[in-house]
Parts: structure tokens; sequence; C-alpha cells
């Protein structure tokens, strides 16, 4: 294709994309800002608009205040455990809806796939009841239990799960491989990637979750950190600094880890619905 | 592994009709713990139970309950059947029609600007004339990394009215101060703004994607017709990407209909109710004032919502082809 460049057309381009980074990134380093002061600094006039050495102070503060080093504890450990176990849930219900013919399959597999459009919001009072009526409230199975099955997370399991071939699984059972040996020892390594774009996708939804987290855990010190962080500027006295210190700490880990796998956490996040 | 020793030995038995040559014994390996009823006929059920069952406890039943929950409301310790009272008194609320407006405002404007500038982005990153392009959609999606009750509470930070940074620079340009989380209006102008801060990007990669499906050959032919590039847009790039503005427009709108993360952080639905969302009256209703029949029924019209608009969206896209 001719390409006819001009200056000017470029020039515009640029200037409308940079500033479209500015109003996209900027809004981070002003959290790091905030993080880095003292509650007042970033609200002076005009604002210090550098960031500064209080940021050990604002932790230690924060942490005093709601145990933030709990509150990030919590969060992991309810991440991880819950990513673990709907990651192997998932993808195990996918290569059975890709890879076997059986009775029900179809009707099931439409079931999940109305379950996506159904808001999550319709079962939040029911699950309460369920919850309450097991004395697990206020548990870190009951913010980890509800959406292991995630209907997505299967669909796109076994979309991709197609892709294998039956030539190999049938090589494999002819080998004398059992079915369970087949899936952890040969399939599960082939997807491996699918994998990990679902495992991220699961575990950007939990470490972000917070309606059900909500309303379910009641006390603080069972918190994620979204809760603790809405519990933060819910008081009546707000100090910036431990909220922007908060916010860092929840926008952090996860910044650098899609700084490191930029590709895999942006099909992760799309959920796999753009193909690199 | 605890299996019955029985068991072990048909299996081993098993082994030895297939293959005679290999006599089971310590020298060769050990029997496989494979039980007789796992076949390929049975397995595939076996890989769906655990799914299917959380599924039925956390899914179905909630989703069934909370249909027959929407037809009680409480009386003393227990419910009570009351028809469809819980309805006929939704359709009698003021606040609920207020809620069901904003949504559907937000809906009607936040999303197309979000996805024109999502596609112009997309476009534009698309141009033979820009260089680093990967280092632009890492920046331009990183706000869709951001946990939505961060992203509210930065929001809400810049957006303080006294001292607020968006204030600041306004006053800069001698503007005055905007009252933008307490004034109707500006709340709803600051709620749309924070969505679109943290979704564009988002949309903006899917588009990406398209774009780069589109063949070449076409704007080749385009060119050497004389069609300029804007006519280039509208008619090649605009109803090539249809399918990914379909399936953008269908998760942005199942989006903005449960939209409650930013609206509690950022306003807490006020001032006097401009910003309260059908999802955030639902949580008040459900969680503030425990009416968990009237709450259910407020989810049961958002189901209906979604699932005629969605069915609305397909069937349109469906028709066009």
């Amino acid at each position: 294709m001719k390409q006819q460049i001009s200056p000017l057309k470029k020039t515009f381009l640029y200037a409308f994309l940079f500033l479209g980074v500015i109003i996209s990134v900027f809004p981070f380093y002003w959290m790091f800002v905030g993080a880095t002061n003292p509650s007042g600094e970033i609200f002076k006039v005009p604002p210090n608009f550098l960031p500064g050495d209080y940021g050990w102070e604002n932790f230690k503060n924060l942490n005093e205040n709601i145990g933030i080093i709990r509150v990030m504890g919590n969060s992991l450990f309810i991440t991880l455990t819950f990513t673990a176990i709907s990651a192997i849930v998932c993808t195990a219900a996918g290569y059975a809806f890709a890879k076997f013919q059986f009775k029900g399959r179809n009707a099931i597999f439409f079931m999940l796939l109305v379950a996506i459009m159904i808001p999550y919001h319709v079962t939040l009072i029911p699950l309460f009841e369920i919850f309450g009526s097991v004395g697990w409230l206020n548990t870190f199975q009951a913010v980890i239990l509800p959406q292991v099955a995630y209907p997505f997370a299967i669909f796109l399991m076994r979309q991709n799960m197609q892709s294998i071939p039956d030539s190999l699984l049938e090589a494999a059972r002819v080998d004398g491989a059992g079915e369970f040996h087949i899936f952890f020892r040969i399939v599960l390594p082939v997807m491996r990637p699918a994998l990990a774009a679902v495992a991220i996708f699961l575990f950007m939804f939990q470490w972000n979750n917070f309606i059900w987290p909500l309303v379910v855990l009641q006390s603080q010190e069972m918190y994620t950190l979204p809760v603790a962080l809405s519990s933060l500027v819910g008081m009546s006295r707000i100090d910036y600094g431990q909220v922007m210190m908060g916010t860092t700490l929840s926008t952090l880990p996860i910044m650098i880890f899609f700084l490191l796998l930029q590709k895999q956490f942006i099909s992760g996040i799309l959920g796999g619905s753009v193909k690199e | 592994m605890s299996q019955p020793n029985a068991e072990q030995m048909a299996n081993t038995n098993q082994e030895t009709n297939k293959q005679p040559s290999k006599k089971p014994g310590p020298s060769s390996q050990k029997p496989k713990s494979r039980k007789k009823w796992i076949t390929p006929k049975t397995v595939p059920y076996l890989f769906i139970l655990p799914a299917v069952t959380f599924f039925l406890i956390f899914t179905v039943y909630p989703v069934i309950s909370s249909l027959l929950l929407s037809f009680q409301t409480r009386a003393g310790s227990g419910y009570e059947f009351v028809g469809l009272d819980n309805y006929i008194r939704l359709f009698q609320d003021t606040l609920f029609y207020k809620a069901l407006g904003n949504t559907f405002l937000i809906l009607l404007i936040q999303v197309p600007i979000q996805l024109f500038l999502a596609v112009v982005i997309a476009v534009a990153l698309n141009s033979q004339l820009v260089k680093m392009k990967s280092f632009f959609r890492i920046a331009f999606f990183m706000p869709a990394i951001t946990a939505l009750v961060a992203s509210s509470i930065i929001f809400m930070i810049i957006l303080d009215e006294n001292y607020g940074l968006a204030n600041y620079v306004l006053s800069l340009f001698g503007i005055e101060a905007i009252a933008w989380l307490s004034d109707p209006f500006w709340a709803k102008v600051a709620l749309m703004a924070a969505i679109t801060w943290r979704w564009t990007g988002y949309n903006m990669v899917i588009f990406l994607a398209g774009l780069q499906n589109i063949p070449v050959s076409l704007y080749e032919a385009a060119e050497m017709d004389g069609a300029g590039k804007v006519r280039q847009f509208f008619y090649i790039t605009v109803p090539q990407l249809k399918p990914i503005f379909l399936f953008t427009f269908v998760l942005s709108t199942i989006g903005t209909l449960q939209l409650f993360d930013e609206p509690y952080i950022l306003t807490q639905g006020g001032p006097n109710n401009a910003t309260l969302t059908i999802t955030l009256y639902l949580y008040q209703n459900g969680f503030r004032y425990f009416d968990f029949g009237y709450a259910s029924a407020i989810a049961y019209v958002l189901v209906l919502i979604i699932g005629v608009l969605s069915w609305a969206q397909m069937k349109w896209a469906g028709e066009d082809k």
C-alpha cells in the first residue's frame, strides 16, 4: 500500500495517542504520589506532584488502622486457592465437553452458556442464605466456593480443547494409558498456554471481586483488599495517604505481573476472545 | 491409594490378558490402580462432575431460589407467599425507576462514547505511521488491570471538589471549581468518566485484534478506486468490524446493567440518588434493609432486561447478515 506521510498528520496522530497515554497512565502515577506523601500533600494548592518518602509511614499507619498485611494475606490466599481449584474444575469440564460424546452433553453445555448471561447478582441473596444456614458467613470458603464452576472459563477451555487432535488421545489409549493419565500427562501440558490465560482470567476476577465478599465478610480480619479499601473510604475521617497506599498495594502486584507477561495477560483478561 | 486388593487383582488380570508376554510381578510396572468403571464411556461424566456439582449448588439452586423468593415476603421468622406483590410494588417505586433511568442513561451515553474512543484509538494504532505499537498497547490497556474499587477510589480523590487535581487543573484555565461528586449532573459525568477510563483500553485491544484480521487487499482495492481514508473507514473498516462491534456492545451492555463497584465507591448512589444503579438498589434492599423478597424481584427484572436486550442485539446482528 502506498503511504504518503504528511508530517502534520503524523504529529497530530502522535499527539492524540500521547494524550491518551497520559490519561491512561497518569492516575497510576498520582496514586503513587499519594501513597508516598502525607495525607494533605496531594490536596495542597498547588499540589505536590512528586513522590515523597512518607510511604513507609503510610504503610505502618494503614497496617495499624485496618491490618493491611493480614488483608493482603487474605486476598492472596483466597485468590490463589480459588484460581487453583477453579482452573482444574473448569479445565476438566471443558475437556469433557470438547473431546467426548456423551448423553446430555449439549443440554448441560447449553445451560452453562445461558448462565454466562445471568447476572451474578441474582444469586447473592440465596448464597447468603445457604452460607448462613451452614454457619459459613464470614469465612474464606464462602468467598471461594460460589464461582468455582465459572461458566465462561469452562466455555473457553472447551473452545481451546477442540484443537487437540483426537488421534493423540486415541494413540495414548491404544498404548493402554488410563483416562486420568491422559488428562494430566498429555492434555494439560499441551494446553498450557490456554490454561495460563484462563488462570489469569480467574485470578483477576477473584482479586478484584467486590460485591460478594462485601456481603459475606463481616469482620475486618477477614476482609479482602477491595472490601478493606471500601471500608477505608467509608470512614468518617479519611487519611488519603493511607487510602492511596492501599490502592497501590492492590494494584502494584498485578501491574508487575502484567508488565512481565503482557501477552498472556491481555488474552487472559479478555478471556481468550482475542487470539494473539 | 486405598485400593481393595480384589480390584487390583482384577486389574492385573486384565492387563495380563492384553499383553500375555508381560508377566505381572515385581519386575514389571506396578499394576495400574485403574478402576473398571473408568472407561471412555463413563469418564466424561467424571470430568464434568465437579463442575456440575458446584454449578448446581451455587448457581442453579440460587437462581431458582431467588425466583421463588421474589414472590415471597418476610413474615415473622419465615417467609410467606405474596404472589406478585413485590413486582407490583416495584412498578410503583419511583426510586426503582430512577435507578433504571440512571442505568439506561449511562448505557446510552457512556457505552457509545467508550466504543467510539476505543475504535478510534485502535485504528490510529493500527496505522502504519505509528511506531512503538506495543508500548501504546500496554499503556492503553493498563487501566483494565486495576480493581474497580481501586480505580474508583483514585477518581474519587482526583475529583475531590475542594482540593482535587481535576479542579486544580481547571483553575489554571480560569474555570471555576466543579462539584463533581455532589451535583447530580456532574456526579453522572464523573461516574461515566471513571467507567470510560477503566474500559476503553480493554475494548480497544479487542478492536485492534479485529482490525488486524481485515485483509489488506480490501484497502488496496479501495485505494485504487480513489477512495480516501475517511471513506475507507466507513465503507471497509466499520462493516468488517461489525461482529466485533456487536461483541463489545453486548459485553458493555451487560457490564453497565450490572454496574455496582464504581457508584458504590464514588458516590454511594448520591447525590439525591443521581447515580443510583439497578444493582446498587438491589444491594441496598437486600443487605441494608434485608428485604430479600423485594431485592430478588429487582434481580429478576434485571435478568429479564439483560435477556431481552441480549436477544434483541443478537437478532439484530443475525438479520443483517
